[in-house]
């Protein structure tokens, strides 16, 4: 266990190390989010009401495709050099290599997102620090979950040539309900409406169910997706 | 005793069998060579052993993957990470004890120490397969997996190698090589199997006939062709 988790700390530290080096997924990832939001703060002209009612879903629609730009990289930076065969050959468990990924994949949409959230709440004028408690609290929950479904489907898809196109349309019909739970707290935190709030409640029990689940099933299942 | 076995070994990739029955054993301390043709299952059955696939059928025994390197197609290098870091990474998750300064030592062997802080990418082609030398060796291991391991090296690479090898004999490892080259193989190789259309069709000792004739050895047990 203490080995598998040195192993798992080694590989996040290496992920991230290099995706400093080479900014290709931050990059990418940050650039398309501020685009996605500057494009849509042209694109309506919304009422208050109107754009409270969308904004979590904005949000998290933006959130959601960062981060499958991010988890996209994350086996396929394995494939030059054939370094996922080192890795996998190596004693490193399955789920240490799947943790230490989706440890760097997180971290590094968790930094997407804080960069993004004030641009966010600039172009569309909404008070995001007003609850930015359980507004963080659901930013690491459910980034997570992206973040861990993400790096295993990434594995799954990372010998596949249509990757970049054949992860999205395998992830995000896994994220639909971590994404509406997401959606449902951030928009009632938006609207700072307690009604909505109670009755959103449930989300964030759902969102840590989900983690829970999606993260013991990606550390089991890891070994069966690398070694075929 | 046996430090690798393989029994009966299927492999098959959709409908084809990659590997059919093959069945293998190698002494520890021996030094196997593979050989066969190209597409006669030598890669399929090196990566089985190495617990990067997973046989259809039969069973493999090999030591504890603590205990393995590998040397693959690919160097296994990162090449956005400098070569001490490179090596400090693989000897984090083979275990070894003092990665800083194992990793020290194994890029002193290969001639490496004086760019260490070089990031891969920035190397030659000549140090990069160096570097993968020294990652494959780092953590001594008892067995050795080696998948065409004289192909495209220079010939300072091949000395590197040809040197480490022999200390790893010496230090009584194992090895199983895959190899066209037979020539640089018999230089260290105990034990020969010939692999075809994956299946083991010879398993011995080397003879000197296979030295002085390189040919001999298909000839004498390979399957005609068509």
């Amino acid at each position: 266990m203490k080995d598998g988790l040195v192993a798992a700390l080694a590989i996040a530290g290496k992920d991230l190390r290099t995706e400093l080096r080479t900014k290709e997924s931050l990059t990418a990832s940050l650039s398309f989010s501020l685009v996605i939001l500057v494009l849509f703060s042209f694109a309506f002209d919304l009422g208050r009401d109107e754009l409270y009612a969308i904004s979590g879903g904005l949000l998290w629609l933006v959130y959601s495709f960062a981060g499958a730009l991010i988890v996209n990289r994350s086996f396929a930076r394995e494939l030059p050099n054939d370094c996922l065969d080192v890795l996998v050959s190596s004693p490193a468990p399955g789920w240490a290599i799947c943790l230490g990924k989706t440890v760097a994949a997180f971290l590094l949409l968790v930094t997407v997102e804080l960069i993004t959230l004030p641009f966010f709440g600039l172009f569309y004028n909404i008070a995001w620090w007003h609850s930015s408690g359980t507004l963080f609290a659901v930013i690491l929950l459910a980034t997570w979950g992206i973040a861990v479904v993400g790096v295993s489907f990434s594995a799954v898809t990372v010998n596949v040539r249509l990757r970049e196109l054949m992860l999205p349309v395998l992830l995000y019909p896994i994220l639909i309900p971590l994404l509406v739970s997401a959606i449902g707290v951030t928009t009632a935190l938006f609207s700072e409406d307690p009604q909505m709030l109670s009755a959103n409640g449930v989300s964030l029990q759902l969102l840590i169910v989900f983690d829970i689940m999606y993260t013991s099933l990606a550390l089991y299942m890891i070994e069966f997706i690398l070694i075929v | 005793m046996r430090a690798v076995a393989a029994d009966r070994v299927w492999k098959y990739f959709g409908d084809y069998p990659a590997l059919r029955g093959a069945s293998l054993e190698v002494e520890k301390g021996a030094c196997l060579a593979l050989l066969g043709r190209n597409g006669a299952g030598k890669t399929t059955l090196l990566r089985i052993l190495a617990n990067l696939s997973k046989p259809t059928k039969g069973q493999v025994t090999t030591p504890d993957r603590r205990k393995v390197g590998y040397l693959g197609h690919g160097i296994g290098v990162y090449d956005d990470l400098s070569a001490l870091e490179n090596l400090k990474l693989f000897g984090r998750l083979l275990g070894v004890q003092n990665p800083h300064s194992t990793a020290i030592q194994a890029l002193e062997r290969v001639d490496l120490a004086r760019v260490k802080d070089g990031l891969a990418r920035e190397f030659s082609r000549g140090m990069r397969q160096r570097l993968a030398v020294a990652r494959a060796f780092l953590h001594e291991p008892e067995l050795l997996l080696l998948d065409e391991p004289f192909t495209s090296l220079d010939d300072r690479a091949v000395a590197v190698l040809q040197s480490l090898l022999r200390d790893a004999r010496n230090n009584g490892a194992t090895i199983v090589m895959s190899t066209h080259q037979i020539r640089e193989a018999m230089e260290l190789a105990s034990d020969v199997a010939l692999l075809e259309r994956g299946k083991i069709v010879f398993a011995g000792p080397q003879s000197p006939e296979m030295l002085q004739d390189p040919g001999w050895l298909y000839r004498t047990h390979g399957e005609p062709q068509a």
